[in-house]
Formats: structure tokens, C-alpha cells, sequence
């Protein structure tokens, strides 16, 4: 085929048995686990990353610790906190299955070359042989982690070989089968460097494209936007696509807004474990201490040895709201006492410490630390809560419906056959995808990416005979995926500003709209994470409009096109999380989000998973209550 | 803090139709600007969002000409500090300099065993087919962690 052009792409077709759609960590595990188990088949594998798997995903600039470990710990306790920091409503199957699997990935990574942090006496004996790690809490240990990505990646690269491999494509669209419309059998993507569209079919995806970011109006919104907490290259693909696809998502009323650093977004951790910090409002009081009495509106989540994550911050706004901000990072109190009991060089050492927390996950931190001249023994630092975050990965539980273990007691209707196979058939998903659960960061996305791997091959051997058909031709999909480009060399010389012209819209200023719409009516940081369900019903009216207008989006060159896409993702996600939080009549998390009309935890009525399905043709949204079961004591 | 370039440290490396910065960046900003028609410096590279730049630092450490800094958000964070890092195969080497003039350097491992080195499946048992509908990873014992007695509707 001729070569493309901008307004005319070659078309790329490729028959694989199963597609990774992404890079980050769970697609890495994935590629670990399925090239070793399809040796010897002559299964076909392809992955596909929208960046550049050394860098890509969450993990790109590197991590100080890692959040899941379990070691000597017991995966009932695991699956235990886990459901106490999500307010109850997770499955425990999920999260149990993830507890006694993880620290396989773990071990890997210090046998790759990932260093980590041994107590004293066990330096240079590995996890795997009994060394002990450094913990920064009950289920975290530190490492040095600058390099995380890379090394991780590698293994990855090396497993599957560079001709499995394609990188800068971004894939947009699932496609589902001609004669199972429950079934996917293909996706569609561009890439964002070369003039061509690549049209994949396949038995099975692992569709693992992170969380969604940016979908909220961000603190600061100059050049300052770019620096959020969660990387701004998560657009809510995952689930975005996994909806149209026909899947069922889940809890996708959960939000994860941290308390970080203020305007850098930096880790607090080291501050707190390492430091023993406190942090206090304005007036040095222990704002945890001060209002202890407010987590007793909230049994039992609030009465657990560590509170739940929104409940922490539920008592940090209380106070913020009460005029009694900002909220600080004690910094030099913790400093001084720190100094009564250690030498100058253990200080030193320690310092470096909480500077490596910054530098090796949020450089930025470190940026407004010393451009503002920060010296912590001198000058606490503030504290804030962000703009909201929707994953499920961390603290967080939003994501897609999947079939779970079976040998752990779950009820029968959440097991359909095949590990992580969402309610399609042949979509497979792991990491920021899999919700109802969370708290498996960036060692049990891994693991579940190997898990989801295991299952997808079962499922391509089970299928072996079976081939996938489009449900629509390549030529529409191919015209739909390119259509910003068209509208933009149609209409571009209507005015003589290429960005003001009524016959479309940038992928920028669509981006705005939504923040803006989002952040004033669902709750964002505008109105206190405050809404109802009138507000609700605003916010459903113009995100209605904005879906509309996402057709008339333009890209002036594929960059432009990419953004396009990425937006467009953001706004089925955005409706989603709308939507889930129009219908749960409670505030099931108060410090992520308030509905002001029913603002209690209604255990009675709403501790069950709400679960929702879209139809792409109608555009529509349908939501359910799903039941919830304990499969551990809690 | 967005990166910026440096005009006179950036080769373009060395006409290639990519640069190291353009390979890696995460979020697709980096750009090479072959005719000079965007930015006035042909063959250079340069930061084509900035406000859409994590301050990740992966093209500061990857460009091989060191002509990648950042300056810090200029609606967040106040002029003339900087943070600059070196990067080799096992370690890191970061130099901070306050907006006060203040000084800090700190050296972090990096990785353990050399790059390129992993060999992902030496040393690892074969795959048994007749486990692919049981618990457990490849490379696992038959035991799983977890003392089953915890799981209350078995």
C-alpha cells in the first residue's frame, strides 16, 4: 500500500491470538508470564504501548517504595485493609488472590537488578532467601527505585523480543465481534509519529492503559497542570474503551484525592514513618488528635487501627474549613526531637532520605522545595488535598468487573471461567483496570497482569479454532478514528486563527470544558468535593453537549490527534464516575466526595458495589446494585 | 516544571530522524524541530506542551548532550533554582541549587546487576500446561501463601 499522508493514513492489519494494549507495569507482567507459558504453542503476541516501554505508565520517573509486600503477613489481612481503607465495598477474592501472588513479582525484581533496602545484618540476602527489607509500614518497603521502570521494562523487552513490540500506537477503540456482540475481536489505533492506523484482530486483549487523570479542573492550571499527582498521560483509556467494548465497570463512583506536598504533589510517607511528623493546622494542633471524635460517625472504617484514606482527610478539611489552614507538615518539631536522640551524620543520612523520596517519584517536589528555599528544620511545609483521581490501582477502587479466583468461597456469579475476562468475552484486563479492589500499586499490578496472562492463554487455547470477525468495516473505523483530522483540513481556512472557528473545537479548550464542568458540579476541589443531585443533573445536561461537541474536535497534526483521543476517553469516564455517583444515594466516601443530600455512610441500603454498562450506540448508561459478600472475617 | 532545551548544548542528535528525548518521553512532547519553522533553531529539539509536562525527567536523563534542564513551573514556583541529575548504568548523582544559592548533592543506586543483563527466564522451571487452570505463577511452589482457615465460606 502507498505510503499515508496526513489526511490519508496507511492501513496496517495484523492477526495476533493476543494483544497487550499498554506498557506500564501490568502489561510488563503480562509479557513475563505468557511468553514463557506459550513456548512451544505457536500462539502470537503483540504488545502495544502508546510511549515508550522503558519510560511508560505510572511508574515511568521511578518509585521510592514499594506499596505491596507482603512477606510474613497473611493475605486475609491484606484483603482485610484493603477493604477497610475502601470503606468496605471490595472484593475480597480479588484482593486475596492478588495477597498470595505477589510477592513472586517482588522477588523478581531484586533478582533483575531493582534495589532494595535490607534491615541491618541482612544486606546483600535477598528477599528471596530470607532478607529482611526495610518497611516503611505494614505492607511497604523501600527501595531505591530511580530505575524501576527500566529494569522491569527490560525484562519485558527481553521476554518478548522487539518484534512483539510496538511502540507509540495508541490505541483507541475495541472492536467487537460481527457474529457475538459480547465479544471483542479487535482494536484500532494510530500512531502518533508516522501517517499510519493499525487495525489489530485478535481472540483476546489485556487492556491494562492505567487510570484517568486530568479529568478534573487541576489545582493549578497554568504550567502548573501538568504536575499531577497520578501521571497526566492516564486519560482513562482503560476504561473509556472497556465501556464501549460493552463491559461492566464497577465502583466507579470511587475517587482517590491524596493529601500530598502542596503544588508539587510529593510523597509524605518519608515524613511521617521515617520522621515521625506530624501534621498540624495553622496553629500546631494535631488535627487527628483534635478531631478523633468524627471518625465514630463512621464505624468501623474509622475506628480501625489506621483509618481509612478518605476519613484522614475528611479530618484535615474539617479543619480547613473551619479557618484554621493552612495545614502543615511539622517538619521542624520532628527535626528537633530527631536531633536530641541522633548524630549530626545520622541526621545527614536521614535527610538524604526524604530528599530521595522526592527525586526518585516526584522530582517536581524537590523543584518548588528549593525554588521556594525550603530548609524543613527551618520552615514546615503545607499540605494539600488534590484534585480527584479515578484508578484501581492504589487507593482507589474504580475500574471494570472481572471473573475472579474460584477457590476461595466467592459467590458463583463472580466467576465466569477465566481470571480477570471482564463481563466481554476475550477482554482481559489488569492493574488500574480491575476495580473493586485496589491498594496493589505497582508490585501487584504486575502480578496481576501475570494473572490475567495465565487466563487469556487458557482462553486462546480454548478458542483455538475460532476467528475473529470486525463488526464494522475497516474503511468506517479508520474514517471515524481520523475524523479530527478531516474536520481540521476542511475548515482550517475558514478563519485566519487557526484556534478560534466555530466549526470546531481544540482538544485543549475541550479538555478545559469538561475540567471546568467537572469541578464546578461533581464534586471537585471548587465546591469542597460537594455535590447533589441537582448539582448532578447540571453536570449531566452540559457533559451531554460536551460528548457531542468531542465529534467536532480538531488535530492540526498527529500530536493534536493523540490529545483528541485522549479527551475523548476522559469524557466517557468522566460520565461514568458522574453517573455512578448520581446513583449511589450516600457519601460512601466523605473526604473524596460529599453528596450533600444523603451525606452519611448508609450501610443498610448502599453497602453493595454498584455496577454499570454502556451502550455505544444509544449512548447510554445503565446501573445496578451488585451485592456485597465478606470472604474473610472482617 | 516543564524541561526546556538548550540552543547551544542540543545537536539534534546528530540528524537522526529521532531523538533520544523524542524515544522516551512518556507523554510525546518532545519534538524535533528539523527546519527551524517552530522555534527559529533548526535540528534542535524542544518541548512542544509545557503545560503538559510531569516533570518526569526521563529525557533530562536520557539526552546524551546533557542539553535538557527544567525550570520550575512558572505559576507554581518561584525563579532560579534548579534540579539537575546525572545518570549512569548503577547510580545517580543529583545537584539541587536553592533559589538562595544553597547547595545540595546526593548519590543513589541506581540497579544492581549491569543494563542489558537480565535474562528473564534462566534458571526457571518449565511450564507444567496441566496448572493453567490452578493458582500460582509458573516459577512457583505448589504451596500458596495464606492460611486458608481465614476464608469463612470455605
Amino acid at each position: 500500500m502507498a505510503e499515508g499522508t496526513f489526511g490519508n493514513p496507511q492501513v496496517i492489519e495484523e492477526e495476533v491470538d493476543i494483544l497487550l494494549i499498554g506498557g506500564g507495569m501490568a502489561c510488563c507482567g503480562a509479557a513475563y508470564e505468557i511468553m514463557r507459558l506459550t513456548e512451544g504453542t505457536d500462539l502470537k503476541i503483540k504488545l502495544v504501548d502508546k510511549a515508550a516501554l522503558d519510560r511508560s505508565g505510572a511508574v515511568a520517573q521511578g518509585l521510592s517504595a514499594i506499596n505491596t509486600y507482603l512477606g510474613d503477613n497473611d493475605p486475609a489481612d491484606y484483603t482485610r485493609m484493603v477493604a477497610n481503607d475502601l470503606m468496605g465495598i471490595t472484593r475480597d477474592d480479588l484482593a486475596y488472590d492478588l495477597g498470595r501472588h505477589v510477592d513472586d513479582s517482588v522477588q523478581l525484581f531484586e533478582e533483575w537488578g531493582l534495589p532494595i533496602w535490607k534491615q541491618k545484618g541482612d544486606e546483600g540476602k535477598s528477599l528471596k532467601d530470607g532478607g529482611k527489607p526495610v518497611r516503611s509500614g505494614k505492607w511497604q518497603i523501600m527501595i531505591n527505585g530511580e530505575s524501576y521502570k527500566w529494569i522491569v521494562a527490560e525484562a519485558a523487552k527481553k521476554a518478548l523480543g522487539t518484534d512483539r513490540i510496538q511502540e507509540r500506537v495508541f490505541i483507541v477503540k475495541l472492536i467487537n465481534d460481527k457474529n457475538d456482540p459480547e465479544r471483542v475481536a479487535g482494536a484500532i489505533g494510530f500512531s502518533v509519529r508516522e501517517h499510519k492506523v493499525y487495525v489489530y484482530k485478535f481472540k483476546a486483549c489485556l487492556l491494562a492503559a492505567g487510570g484517568c487523570v486530568n479529568l478534573f479542573r487541576p489545582r493549578s492550571v497554568g504550567e502548573g497542570s501538568g504536575r499531577a499527582w497520578y501521571p497526566v498521560w492516564n486519560a482513562g483509556s482503560t476504561y473509556a474503551m472497556a465501556a464501549e467494548a460493552g463491559a461492566e465497570l464497577t465502583m466507579m463512583e470511587n475517587r482517590f484525592v491524596p493529601a500530598r506536598f502542596k503544588d508539587g504533589y510529593g510523597p509524605v510517607g518519608a515524613w511521617f514513618l521515617l520522621f515521625k511528623a506530624k501534621a498540624t493546622n495553622a496553629f500546631g494542633e494535631n488535627y487527628m488528635e483534635r478531631n478523633k471524635d468524627m471518625l465514630n460517625d463512621y464505624p468501623p472504617y474509622g475506628q480501625a487501627a489506621v483509618p481509612a484514606s478518605c476519613l484522614r482527610n475528611h479530618l484535615m478539611m474539617h479543619e480547613m474549613k473551619e479557618g484554621r489552614g493552612p495545614i502543615y507538615m511539622d517538619t521542624p518539631t520532628a527535626l528537633a526531637k530527631l536531633a536530641e536522640t541522633m548524630t549530626p551524620k545520622e541526621i545527614k543520612h536521614l535527610e538524604a532520605e526524604a530528599w530521595e523520596d522526592f527525586l526518585d517519584m516526584c522530582i517536581g517536589q524537590a523543584g518548588v522545595w528549593a525554588g521556594e528555599n525550603i530548609e524543613p528544620e527551618k520552615r514546615p511545609s503545607e499540605l494539600m488535598p488534590t484534585e480527584p483521581y479515578l484508578l484501581g490501582s492504589h487507593s482507589g477502587c474504580c475500574g471494570i468487573w472481572v471473573s475472579g479466583p474460584t477457590d476461595l468461597g466467592a459467590p458463583p456469579e463472580w466467576s465466569w471461567g477465566y481470571r480477570s475476562m471482564t463481563t466481554v468475552k476475550g477482554l482481559f484486563t489488569a492493574g488500574d483496570g480491575v476495580g473493586a479492589s485496589g491498594h496493589k500499586f505497582s508490585s501487584g499490578s504486575h502480578a496481576e497482569g501475570r494473572l490475567a496472562a495465565k487466563a487469556m492463554v487458557k482462553y486462546a487455547l480454548d478458542n483455538k479454532d475460532w476467528k475473529p470477525e470486525l463488526d464494522t468495516p475497516v474503511d468506517e473505523l479508520v474514517s471515524d478514528i481520523y475524523q479530527p483530522v478531516k474536520t481540521f483540513l476542511e475548515y482550517k481556512d475558514y478563519s485566519t486563527a487557526i484556534d478560534v472557528n466555530p466549526n470546531y473545537i481544540t482538544p485543549k479548550m475541550l479538555q478545559f470544558r469538561l475540567q471546568k464542568i467537572m469541578d464546578e458540579y461533581c464534586a471537585g476541589v471548587a465546591t469542597w468535593y460537594q455535590t447533589n443531585a441537582k448539582m448532578l443533573d447540571v453536570c449531566e445536561y452540559k457533559l451531554e453537549m460536551l460528548k457531542e461537541d468531542s465529534f467536532k474536535m480538531r488535530a492540526k497534526d498527529l500530536h493534536e490527534l493523540l490529545r483528541a483521543w485522549e479527551n475523548y476517553h476522559r469524557i466517557i469516564t468522566a460520565e461514568a464516575h458522574m453517573k455512578h455517583i448520581q446513583f449511589r444515594e450516600e457519601s460512601r466516601y466523605p473526604g473524596f466526595y460529599y453528596r450533600m443530600d444523603f451525606n452519611l455512610v448508609d450501610e443498610e441500603n448502599w453497602k453493595c458495589f454498584v455496577n454499570s454498562t454502556y451502550d455505544r450506540k444509544s449512548r447510554k448508561w445503565s446501573l445496578k446494585k451488585v451485592p456485597h459478600v465478606d470472604l474473610v472475617a472482617k | 516544571m516543564p524541561t526546556f532545551v538548550r540552543t547551544e548544548k542540543c545537536d539534534g542528535c546528530k540528524g537522526q530522524d529521532k531523538t533520544a528525548c523524542m524515544y522516551i518521553c512518556p507523554h510525546n512532547l518532545m519534538k524535533l524541530d528539523k527546519d527551524g519553522s517552530e522555534t527559529g533553531h533548526a535540528m534542535k529539539a524542544f518541548n512542544q506542551e509545557p503545560e503538559q509536562c510531569w516533570e518526569c525527567y526521563s529525557c533530562v536523563k536520557i539526552c546524551p548532550q546533557n542539553a535538557i534542564e527544567a525550570r520550575h513551573y512558572a505559576d507554581v514556583v518561584p525563579l532560579g533554582a534548579s534540579v539537575q541529575p546525572l545518570r549512569g548504568s548503577d547510580s545517580i548523582m543529583w545537584t539541587i541549587v536553592f533559589r538562595n544559592g544553597n547547595k545540595k548533592r546526593f548519590k543513589f543506586p541506581i540497579r544492581t546487576t549491569p543494563e542489558g543483563s537480565i535474562e528473564p527466564y534462566a534458571g526457571k522451571p518449565q511450564v507444567n500446561m496441566d496448572d493453567i487452570d490452578k493458582p500460582g505463577f509458573f516459577n512457583m511452589g505448589k504451596e500458596l501463601k495464606g492460611d486458608r482457615s481465614q476464608l469463612i465460606r470455605l
